[in-house]
């Protein structure tokens, strides 16, 4: 099977580069998946998970907290400002940090999550938190 | 004329001193090669949101392009600048603050308004007295030992909520840019409006399709994308350009050290030889002191 380079960029490095069999990706608009030979793409991420998918199972699961995506027909470029894999999420930490991030802007953690193109900070939070309980958001 | 005590006490300190600025040599040797190895690593996601940038800025025609990428017409000019925390690097800090000033001059000459956001603590009080007036807000990294992104972010915020707030139309940054470890060159980079980088026809990404320029899709629209595209860019742009100068810093202090430490080992030769003729002085006239006294028995 044709696989696609994917390619996981933060501001301060490259954290990932290796050619994988499809990912799906949190796009702003709905997940999506990209295989090889995907028609080009430009797309804003929303704060959510990506699923690196290999050999037919998913082999990595990455939390971002919004980017951009760049899809060629060989390759995906995922820039993302934060990045962590889910295994190291500490629900607690996060759980705290929504909770201390909603007391501070109550009006804000009612909002969906998603509205605003540059997601803020309690956004993340309560994405990560969603997505460590396997919620939908 | 000093005494030789003299002399061997300046002779030993000069030797400390040297011990001091060889040490620190050694110091920024190592800090520069992490400070390298940080910009270089920081430059995959910048060529990639350049790149985005670019193929997205084609598609909008005059007047209808965002705001973050034509300016706006508030008269006020905003200029970061990047200096080093500490001193001890030559004339690195002083070129700084000397290219900030001047570009004060042409923006004032030019009939704008100019406000200061300096980066790292050397610049900030060389300009304080002059210009203190005008500092918006200031940053610095005392104590850290690596800049990440969130440090410089908040200087970024700040940037894109006066901008949005209509408080400045222009924004610039100046820092030493790294040629190498005995070269940096102060430069200027706008941030406001955003320069789009040239799209590179024979890339890499592009191999696939017949055109030099991929026909992408977008989602949502190009509009939706480049704003949130824009605001990430300033922050990448003033982000790179710190680790840049910090390169630079560290290359610049480098070199500063070397020089000195060679100055120090001129002056232990020079000191040396002076001490030594002394002292034979002093025997010589010793002896003759001698052999004069026992001719006059």
């Amino acid at each position: 099977m044709a696989q696609v380079t994917f390619e996981l960029v933060s501001p301060e490095r490259l954290l990932l580069s290796k050619p994988v069999d499809m990912v799906v990706l949190p796009g702003s608009e709905g997940l999506f998946g990209v295989l090889a030979g995907h028609a080009p793409l430009i797309a804003t991420l929303r704060p959510g998970v990506l699923d690196v998918h290999e050999n037919g199972s998913v082999t990595e699961r990455i939390f971002v907290g919004g980017g951009f995506a760049e899809v060629t027909p060989d390759r995906c470029v995922v820039l993302a400002e934060t990045a962590t894999p889910m295994k190291d999420i500490d629900r607690e930490a996060v759980a705290a940090k929504v909770a201390t991030l909603s007391a501070a802007d109550p009006a804000g953690a009612l909002r969906p999550i998603g509205e605003d193109p540059v997601p803020s900070e309690l956004d993340i939070a309560r994405a990560m938190l969603a997505a460590v309980d396997g919620l939908p958001f | 004329m000093p005494s030789l005590k003299d002399l061997r006490l300046r002779i030993r300190s000069v030797k400390s001193t040297q011990k001091i600025t060889s040490a620190m040599k050694m110091v920024a040797a190592a800090k520069l090669r992490r400070a390298q190895e940080q910009a270089e690593a920081a430059r995959p996601y910048a060529d990639r949101l350049g790149r985005m940038i670019g193929s997205l800025a084609g598609s909008f025609g005059p007047g209808e392009a965002p705001a973050l990428l034509v300016g706006n017409d508030s008269p006020v000019h905003l200029v970061l600048f990047a200096t080093a925390d500490r001193g001890l690097c030559g004339a690195f800090n002083t070129s700084i603050v000397r290219e900030t000033r001047a570009m004060i001059r042409e923006l004032e000459a030019a009939g704008r308004q100019v406000k200061l956001l300096p980066i790292g603590r050397k610049g900030r009080d060389l300009l304080r007295k002059e210009f203190g007036d005008r500092y918006v807000d200031t940053l610095d990294f005392m104590g850290k030992k690596k800049v990440g992104f969130a440090d410089v972010e908040t200087a970024a915020v700040k940037v894109r909520q006066m901008f949005d707030a209509g408080e400045i139309g222009a924004a610039t940054i100046i820092f030493a840019r790294f040629k190498s470890a005995i070269s940096q060159i102060v430069s200027r980079r706008q941030l406001i409006p955003a320069t789009i980088p040239e799209a590179k026809p024979s890339n890499a990404a592009n191999s696939a399709q017949a055109g030099p320029q991929a026909l992408y899709e977008y989602e949502p629209d190009e509009e939706q994308i480049l704003q949130a595209l824009l605001p990430r860019n300033l922050s990448v742009q003033i982000y790179t350009a710190v680790l840049e100068n910090f390169a630079s810093e560290h290359g610049a202090r480098m070199t500063a050290m070397d020089n000195a430490t060679r100055n120090a080992g001129d002056m232990i030769n020079k000191l040396t030889l002076n001490y030594n003729r002394q002292r034979q002085a002093t025997i010589t006239k010793e002896l003759i002191e001698i052999i004069s006294g026992a001719e006059a028995v």
